[in-house]
Order: C-alpha cells, then sequence, then structure tokens
C-alpha cells in the first residue's frame, strides 16, 4: 500500500496524520449535503495534498474503488423513496433520495481518498506506532503489529495450500467444493495458531515478559502540528467559508 | 457492510465508538485472563487467520462466490474475547491501510462486527450445544447455528444504527428488511462453511477448539 517517496506529507509524523484525516473526515461529514460548492472545494484541496505527496491519480482512482458495494446503496436511494420527484434526463427520481445518495457517495469518496493519501504516505508500522501514541491499549498494538509481520507468511502459505490443490486437480465449481475449502480453511487455522504458539515460545525464550521494548519518544515542535494540522484547518474554512457565503 | 464516512452522522459515530471501545476494553480483560501472556502472539495469528480466510473464496452459482466473515468461527475456536480483539484488528488494519470501511465509522463496523457478530454467533453457539447431546459431532452443529445467527444479528445492529444516525431515506423497515433477508441467505453460507470448519479442526486437533475444550475429559488413569 505504501509508496515511497521523499514529500513533506511523508516525512509528518504518523500520529499527526492520523489526527489529521481524521479531523479532515469529521469537518465534510458535518457539512450539509446541500453546500456543493464546499465539496468542490474539498475535492481540489484533496487533490492538491495527492499532487504533494506525489501519490499517481490513477493508484488513488483505482484504490478508491474498494467502496464500490456501498456505491450502489447510495445510487439506489433516488429510485425508491417518498416524497417529492423530480426529472433527471430519463428518470423520475426523488428528490430527498438523490440528495442523500449523493451525499453518502461524495463524503464516502472524501473518506476514503483521505485513508489513501495516510495509507500511501506512511508505512503500515508507522501507522500502528502512530495508533499506539494515540493511546491504543499496548495489547492491541502489538495484536496488530503480530497481524502485519505475520500476513504474508500464512498468505503464502494459503496460496501454497492452493497449488496443492489444484496440482492434485480439484478445481472449486460450486457449493458441493465447500467441504474441502472449509477444509483448507481448518488446516490454516491449525498451522497458524500453531505458528502463534512457536512465537509466543520463542518470544519467552528471548525474555519476553508481556510487554514489548519501548521506543523513545520525540517531543514534536508546534511548527509540525501546524503543517499536519493544515489539513482539517483548510476543510474547516472552506466550510466557514460557505456557510457565510450561504447565509449571505 | 464496511460502513464508509458519511453514512452516519457524527453523533452516531461518536456513540457507537464509545461503545465499542467499551466493548474491547472488556475484551482484553477476558482475553488476558484466558491467555494471559500468550494473548499477543495468538489473538494476533488468529487475527491473521480471519484476514486471510476472507479472502478465501466460496463458489456459491452462476460465477459468483462469497467468503466467509468469520466471526463465529473465531469465537468458537479461540473464544469470545480474543475473537472480538482479532475481529476488531483485521477492521483497523483494513480501515487503515485498504480505505475499506470509513475511519469516523469504524466504531459503528467494529461494533457490528467484532462485538454483536461474535457474540451473537457464540452465544448461539453455546445455547445449541447445551440443547444438543454431549457428543463431538454436536459441536459442528452448533458452531453452523451459531455461524449463521451472527449474520443477519450484525445486520439487525446495522440497522439500529441507520435508524439512529443514517444520511439515507430509504425508511428503517425497508432497510432492515432488506438487510436480514440478504444476510440470512449469506448466513446459510457462513453457517456451513463455519460448521465444517470446525469439523475440519476437531478432527485434527480437536484441543485447539475453545468451544469444545471446556467438555474434554480430565485424562484418567487406568488399571491394567
Amino acid at each position: 500500500m505504501y509508496l515511497h517517496r521523499h514529500t513533506a506529507i511523508h516525512a509528518l509524523p504518523s500520529h499527526l496524520k492520523i489526527i489529521a484525516a481524521i479531523c479532515f473526515i469529521l469537518v465534510v461529514v458535518s457539512t450539509p449535503v446541500t453546500q456543493w460548492g464546499a465539496f468542490l472545494a474539498y475535492f481540489l484541496w484533496l487533490f492538491i495534498v495527492v499532487k504533494m505527496a506525489q501519490i499517481p491519480f490513477p493508484t488513488l482512482f483505482k484504490r478508491a474503488l474498494i467502496e464500490i458495494p456501498f456505491i450502489f446503496f447510495a445510487i439506489l436511494m433516488p429510485f425508491f423513496g417518498t416524497g417529492e420527484k423530480i426529472q433527471v434526463g430519463p428518470f423520475d427520481l426523488y428528490r430527498e433520495g438523490l440528495i442523500a445518495g449523493s451525499g453518502i457517495v461524495v463524503k464516502g469518496t472524501l473518506g476514503v481518498m483521505t485513508a489513501i493519501i495516510l495509507s500511501t504516505s506512511t508505512t503500515a508500522r508507522e501507522i500502528l506506532r502512530g495508533l499506539e501514541r494515540l493511546r491504543l491499549p499496548v495489547l492491541m498494538v502489538q495484536i496488530a503489529s503480530f497481524m502485519l509481520r505475520y500476513v504474508n507468511v500464512v498468505n503464502d502459505e494459503m496460496e501454497r495450500m492452493k497449488v496443492a490443490r489444484e496440482s492434485r486437480g480439484f478445481e472449486a465449481t460450486g457449493v458441493k467444493s465447500w467441504k474441502v475449502l472449509a477444509t483448507a480453511a481448518g488446516a490454516l487455522f491449525i498451522r497458524s495458531y500453531e505458528r502463534g504458539e512457536r512465537v509466543h515460545l520463542s518470544m519467552l525464550s528471548r525474555g519476553y515478559k508481556g510487554v514489548l521494548p519501548q521506543e523513545h519518544q520525540h517531543k514534536i515542535k508546534g511548527s509540525v502540528w501546524f503543517i499536519a494540522m493544515l489539513y482539517p484547518l483548510v476543510a474547516a474554512l472552506i466550510f466557514i467559508t460557505q456557510l457565510l457565503i450561504g447565509t449571505m | 457492510m464496511h460502513i464508509p464516512d458519511g453514512f452516519l452522522d457524527v453523533q452516531t459515530s461518536v456513540i457507537f465508538t464509545g461503545l465499542s471501545a467499551a466493548g474491547v476494553a472488556v475484551a482484553l480483560k477476558g482475553a488476558r485472563s484466558q491467555l494471559d501472556e500468550k494473548t499477543a502472539p495468538l489473538a494476533g495469528l488468529t487475527a491473521v487467520f480471519i484476514f486471510a480466510v476472507q479472502m478465501l473464496n466460496f463458489p456459491v452459482a452462476a460465477g459468483t462466490s462469497g467468503h466467509l466473515i468469520g466471526g463465529a468461527l473465531a469465537a468458537i475456536l479461540v473464544g469470545p474475547w480474543a475473537a472480538t480483539l482479532a475481529l476488531t484488528i483485521v477492521l483497523l488494519m483494513q480501515a487503515f491501510l485498504f480505505a475499506d470501511g470509513g475511519l469516523t465509522a469504524l466504531g459503528a463496523s467494529t461494533f457490528n462486527m467484532a462485538i454483536v457478530g461474535v457474540w451473537a454467533g457464540y452465544g448461539t453457539f453455546l445455547l445449541i450445544r447445551k440443547i444438543l447431546p454431549k457428543k463431538k459431532t454436536s459441536i459442528p452443529v452448533a458452531a453452523a447455528i451459531g455461524g449463521f445467527i451472527s449474520v443477519p444479528m450484525a445486520a439487525i445492529s446495522f440497522t439500529v444504527q441507520y435508524a439512529v444516525g443514517a444520511t439515507a431515506t430509504y425508511s428503517t423497515t425497508t432497510v432492515l428488511g432488506a438487510m436480514v433477508g440478504t444476510h440470512i441467505l449469506i448466513g446459510i453460507g457462513e453457517g456451513l462453511i463455519t460448521g465444517l470448519t470446525v469439523s475440519a479442526v476437531l478432527a485434527s486437533r480437536s484441543d485447539l477448539v475453545y468451544g469444545w475444550k471446556n467438555n474434554t475429559q480430565k485424562l484418567e488413569i487406568r488399571n491394567a
């Protein structure tokens, strides 16, 4: 997920990036859907940040496709609703549904893209360290770091089991092949769990007592805080400006 | 069921983040007393297993396929505490690393899948295990029913969130009907796979199945 670049955004401390991302999304979510000018400005600002982080736009859009299932939910909304109807092209749509549906798509997209900026400009390890600084319980951080460390190992194991199945002529065709696949899932569990036990024993033999060694945390300068918080601050400014224009 | 940002309003997101945080705190305590200092590696590897098994495709028909959600399965295999932790971490990583599920909706998604999904599944499993004869072969059956129930229960929990604070216009009863209807179908698949997987683990390493371990007999020494 991570793209290695040398940009100001990559260099920011990860916990500040997480705070900034969440605050930005909170501002976006709190904006009334009818303030479409504000949403245009949010997208513009987001794209500027994407550019600054040197994330290729095709990557951004490709990864944003992950929200497709929910978009269906939103797209159907103008068709099944109640209340006032309006004519859009060949379709007879419900006004309320259209507004709410487009709101979900727009806000969801801004959220997804923000998360993509975060994860392409920050290594997984750094994100975890950031969450740790934001007081995620130590045990949760440890569980997550085990997950990160072994996710490729276990995925490879699953891939090898798939190769083994297929080289014996197995082809998953329908519900009748579920027993074989479930057996594979069971085997995968046993292998994962046994690996967990081995890892635990080797940790014990290296002197593990339930806590991992902590790294020294540097103090963050005010200017760095300010730069990181620019992301939600500009969004908040857009929000306020739009409100002022709206009332004039 | 990964809720995106902007689907729930801010208050609802905050409420469910609080509820999830409380649930996870309880699970942390429970897992520590069950697994002690083994919690981190074992719950971690369970999280990896759930993450991997969600990518295993089960073909249904006509080119469609589904995958396991794994809440009930994890609860039956490693116990509900560690399962809640593992599922929470999977959701957390999916949101932060893959942008799957909104960051502000993470609390709500966690509540549905890691808390309601896991505990509804495990509770049902316990209930059915009590009813069925105390035999090893009853465990996969109870697991299947637990897996089945966990999915529509998570869907109901989603509908509650929808009713409390969704920025959408479908009526709550429509959403309830559609969500529960489709998730009963998904649940049938989840239940079957959960039961089959538990039975596969029971066959080779029954000592690893938490939901069965409680019933294992003490080693008994008999005279020749």
